[in-house]
């Protein structure tokens, strides 16, 4: 099942290189692994511990090098994601000019290196296929991008490689800490000898600060965030659908999966320093957004913002926490590359996404201006949407951690903190929804555009897709969380503080 | 079962008959010589796997300066392929000799350099046996000698004549400091025997201070073949000179047999901490000025020389860390990669030019040539899947084992510079507009090749075994340790 989901979009990426015909065969190939996705979703058994679908075949006898593929509750929600976010990509790309297949061909891969590195429970491949998708970013944005993208590229490229060979030293460093015998790339392997109590405090620490470091990079953790933006400005939308909304989730999964229950007393104890930079995300980049003049901008430092809240969810380590965290991570995938797609057929349309040059679209485009409604509403988290039951949960599983009612810890004090991050997005997210879609409409802006104003049918297809997405976890928040239970119970038993 | 020195005898003996036919051959095409060079290359590859074992007792005689351990095996394979690639490239590179050489015959200058680097990897072969301080030297000389005329060989070619002398004066000034540190360590041993001079230190109780000193000036003769910082400073104009062939096979063939005799002579000596010292500073330095110094280079031939001396870095980590493993793996992907970038260079450099600027829009032009050079590229800044990736990923891991924390933390920076200036060529090649719009023409044997080292590089950066086992195979005497 992992294998068909893991290897349809690559072979699909290799017969568009070879001459297949791009749209359709990317169309056919992303609606396979959405298919399958869902096949696999249902098929999983949550009452079952441990992985399912695992299918290995070994690479390398005296590195314990296999490749192996499983998944459990938490990799099928990203998988989910990952499938269904392509879906809308490939189905939001716009007539490419220059060379067509090549652009599908580095969608697809891009989405690959994702779906990969969610299905692998071998680290070595868990950070390989990661890596997959670098190349593609590096063309995506540089051959189709718009605006600054000679530099987007070059800064996204070079932050992501760097961040990515420090948390190859944190996966050597696990590797090696575990003793001799146990040693493997195997991460059931590295969870048996983890809960023996094989890795050493101190090497915990080093571990989980080079894990921090590397993935909080290609999360765009506070300080390291300033690619983000950037990148996803100059992106081609479908791209920067991907990356926002799929491939950024990969750093969060790999704490989810490594930080946490193999170093959880490194986790501990870089603590404070988390809750401190993720501070930084919600409150410094969350004021900087306000700040945004273009609508592109403002999305790019909006998903910043928010990887805040997941990290909130990781830092607490309790099991509401933690579900919220994976909850969050769905949802923000959904409603940013909800937002990114309407950006870019706004852009399309008007060609600019300064915010003085737009207004009164609603009138214009009543579907866009609806549905971006719906995903601005969904990005502040109103409730009914997925954003909310997975916030909630954040702050009610953060706000726990080491409560007692005679004074705030640091936990208490970060979460009412981030609390006002969501007045924040209000106040960001509502002021650009007035700016472009209210007040008096501007035909003008149209003055280069021969079709009909609003999104066409077909396109509204996807963006249906993806609002009833983020409705029915919204609704019915169990439908994910009961697959999320054998992933997060054993460990939080044990830390949940 | 065929005794393992006949293959260097076979080599020398097809390289000196070629030679010698070729004085013979009048106005016939001289493409055959090279055909020649490469089938016969092929056949002693194809025979060293039919090596009967060394003597397993004998450290007396031949065997106390020949060693036919895995490691010596695994790089008399390596000079070999190498040796068959460059002959390969030399082919297409044919008319560019003919320009750059005098003479009234159409193929002036062509038969000598198709058999020339017959003999230089006749040395390369000896060079990874090499187990005795004479037959390093000898053997070393045997590659320097065959390099003084490839490098200038394009002799109307006036940068080809500075690369051609600059190389002559430096390398013969290392090979004098060579010289005197092996005099230095067989003045203090008695002994010019790898192995018994670690004996010697291990059983007697020696002066250090000469010793040291010897061990220095070897490390300066091998720091200027593997091309270490600070004795770099001939790499980047004889790279760019020399003909790109003769460049490619310095990079890749020159530059392992170092690392080879340096792992070799290591063994030993390892035992004093000061060696590790200096040798982590000469790391740290050659890391830093490579990558750095690569960064604002325009020319491709240039920037792959400056890259060649920050792999040598990362080479070099390994060889602090005392993993042979690491550094041969390496050294294959190294290999692979290089040349590959080589390849294509070569046949894009015919038709456009050497600068980076040539390359502009080659994925309009020649998508298969901007898909290799792409691979390469990849390879080179180490993204995984390829073969480079690994290596980095063994390096990384065997410094991780020895606690050397400097250079790790130093290796990830230098990383992140090494993405910035391999992708200026990806940059070129995939976002802007080409100059010219007609195709590059491209031989089917150039084709092949390019194929060949595109899967080899995915297959080896996916399935590393091979290599690993070919390291590991049932030892001889003098082995040394494979990893620790």
């Amino acid at each position: 099942m992992l294998l068909i989901i893991v290897f349809v979009p690559l072979i699909t990426a290799l017969l568009i290189l070879i001459g297949a015909p791009a749209r359709l065969t990317a169309l056919l190939g992303s609606g396979a692994t959405v298919i399958a996705a869902l096949v696999a979703f249902f098929l999983y058994d949550p009452v079952r511990a441990g992985f399912q679908f695992v299918s290995s075949f070994p690479i390398s006898e005296s590195w314990r090098l296999q490749f192996l593929l499983g998944a459990d509750g938490l990799s099928l929600i990203m998988l989910f994601l990952a499938a269904l976010v392509l879906l809308c990509a490939v189905w939001f790309t716009p007539p490419i000019e220059k060379s067509e297949p090549l652009f599908y061909a580095c969608l697809l891969f891009l989405a690959s290196g994702a779906i990969g590195a969610f299905a692998s429970l071998d680290l070595f491949f868990f950070y390989a296929f990661h890596e997959l998708a670098l190349i593609p970013t590096f063309l995506l944005i540089g051959i189709w991008g718009s605006g600054n993208r000679f530099a987007a590229a070059w800064k996204v490229t070079i932050y992501l490689g760097l961040g990515s060979f420090v948390l190859l030293l944190g996966l050597i460093l696990l590797y090696r800490s575990v003793p001799p015998a146990l040693r493997s790339f195997d991460l059931r392997a590295l969870q048996t000898a983890a809960a023996n109590g094989g890795i050493a405090a101190d090497t915990q620490n080093q571990i989980f600060f080079l894990l921090l470091i590397g993935f909080g990079v290609l999360i765009s953790l506070f300080p390291f965030h300033t690619w983000a933006p950037e990148a996803y400005a100059s992106a081609p939308p479908p791209a920067a659908m991907l990356h926002a909304g799929v491939l950024k989730k990969f750093g969060l999964y790999g704490l989810l999966r490594l930080g946490l229950p193999l170093v959880p007393e490194g986790a501990q104890h870089w603590n404070t320093l988390l809750i401190v930079l993720l501070l930084g995300n919600i409150i410094y980049v969350g004021l900087v957004t306000i700040a945004q003049k273009r609508l592109d901008w403002m999305l790019g430092y909006s998903s910043v913002m928010h990887m805040g809240y997941i990290f909130l969810g990781i830092a607490s380590a309790n099991i509401i926490g933690l579900n919220g965290a994976a909850l969050l991570m769905f949802a923000h995938g959904i409603s940013i590359a909800l937002l990114f797609a309407l950006a870019g057929e706004i852009r399309r349309r008007t060609g600019t996404l300064v915010f003085s040059d737009l207004g009164g679209l609603g009138k214009i485009m009543p579907f866009a201006g609806f549905a971006f409604g719906i995903a601005t509403f969904a990005a502040i988290g109103l409730p009914g949407f997925a954003n909310f039951a997975a916030e909630v949960m954040v702050f009610f599983g953060a706000f726990r951690v080491g409560a007692d009612w005679q004074s705030f810890h640091i936990f208490q004090i970060a979460t009412v903190l981030a609390l006002w991050g969501v007045v924040i997005s209000a106040v960001y997210m509502l002021r650009a929804y007035r700016v472009v879609f209210m007040g008096a409409a501007k035909p003008e802006a149209f003055r280069g555009w021969s079709m009909a104003p609003d999104l066409s049918r077909t396109l509204r297809l996807p963006i249906i897709l993806l609002i009833t997405a983020t409705l029915i976890v919204g609704f019915f928040p169990n439908t994910v969380l009961r697959l999320l239970r054998p992933t997060f119970s054993p460990p939080v038993a044990a830390s949940d503080r | 079962m065929i005794p393992a020195p006949s293959l260097e005898i076979a080599v020398l003996l097809w390289g000196l008959i070629l030679l010698l036919a070729e004085s013979f051959a009048g106005k016939s095409d001289r493409r055959g010589f090279a055909i020649a060079g490469i089938a016969g290359l092929f056949a002693v590859l194809v025979a060293s796997f039919f090596l009967a074992p060394p003597p397993a007792t004998a450290v007396t005689g031949f065997w106390s300066f020949y060693a036919a351990d895995p490691l010596a095996i695994f790089f008399k394979r390596f000079a070999l392929v190498t040796t068959i690639l460059v002959l390969i490239m030399a082919i297409d590179y044919a008319p560019a000799i003919r320009m750059g050489v005098p003479g009234a015959n159409p193929h002036a200058g062509l038969g000598e350099f198709f058999t020339l680097p017959i003999f230089t990897c006749a040395g390369l072969m000896w060079m990874a046996s090499a187990i005795d301080f004479v037959m390093i030297f000898v053997s070393l000389e045997l590659v320097t000698m065959s390099f003084y005329v490839l490098v200038s060989f394009t002799r109307r070619n006036p940068a080809t004549l500075e690369a051609g002398v600059k190389y002559l004066i430096l390398s013969a000034l290392s090979t004098g400091f060579l010289v005197y540190g092996i005099t230095w360590i067989f003045g203090v041993t008695g002994q010019t025997n790898l192995a018994r001079i670690g004996t010697v230190l291990a059983t007697q109780d020696i002066d250090r201070i000469p010793l040291l000193f010897g061990v220095a000036l070897v490390l300066v003769g091998l720091g200027f073949k593997v091309a270490a910082v600070p004795f770099q400073i001939w790499v980047p104009d004889v790279y760019q000179g020399a003909p790109t062939p003769v460049t490619a096979f310095l990079s890749v063939g020159s530059k392992a047999a170092g690392f080879v005799v340096l792992l070799r002579v290591l063994a030993p000596v390892s035992v004093f901490p000061q060696v590790a010292q200096l040798l982590v500073g000469v790391a740290a330095l050659t890391l830093i000025y490579g990558n750095f110094a690569a960064l604002p280079q325009s020319n491709l031939k240039r920037l792959l020389a400056y890259s060649s001396i920050a792999h040598a870095g990362y080479l070099l980590i390994g060889v602090v860390s005392f993993s042979g493993a690491a550094v041969a793996y390496y050294l294959v992907a190294y290999l692979l990669m290089t040349l590959l970038c080589f390849a294509v260079l070569i046949v894009v450099g015919n038709n456009s030019g050497e600068q980076i600027d040539d390359y502009a829009g080659l994925a309009k032009r020649s998508p298969f040539l901007a898909f290799a050079m792409l691979i390469g590229m990849m390879s080179l800044a180490g993204v995984p899947f390829t073969a480079g990736f690994l290596g980095k990923f063994f390096i990384f891991d065997a410094a991780i084992r020895q606690h050397q924390t400097f250079l790790v933390v130093l290796g990830v920076i230098t990383v992140g510079c090494g993405f910035y200036y391999y992708l200026k060529v990806v940059r070129a090649m995939y976002w802007l507009e080409p100059v010219k719009a007609e195709p590059v023409p491209l031989s089917g044997l150039s084709r092949l090749t390019m194929i060949l080292l595109i899967a080899a590089i995915f297959v080896l950066g996916i399935y590393p075994q091979p290599v690993l086992n070919a390291l590991n195979q049932p030892t001889g005497p003098n082995t040394i340790s494979m990893s620790r």
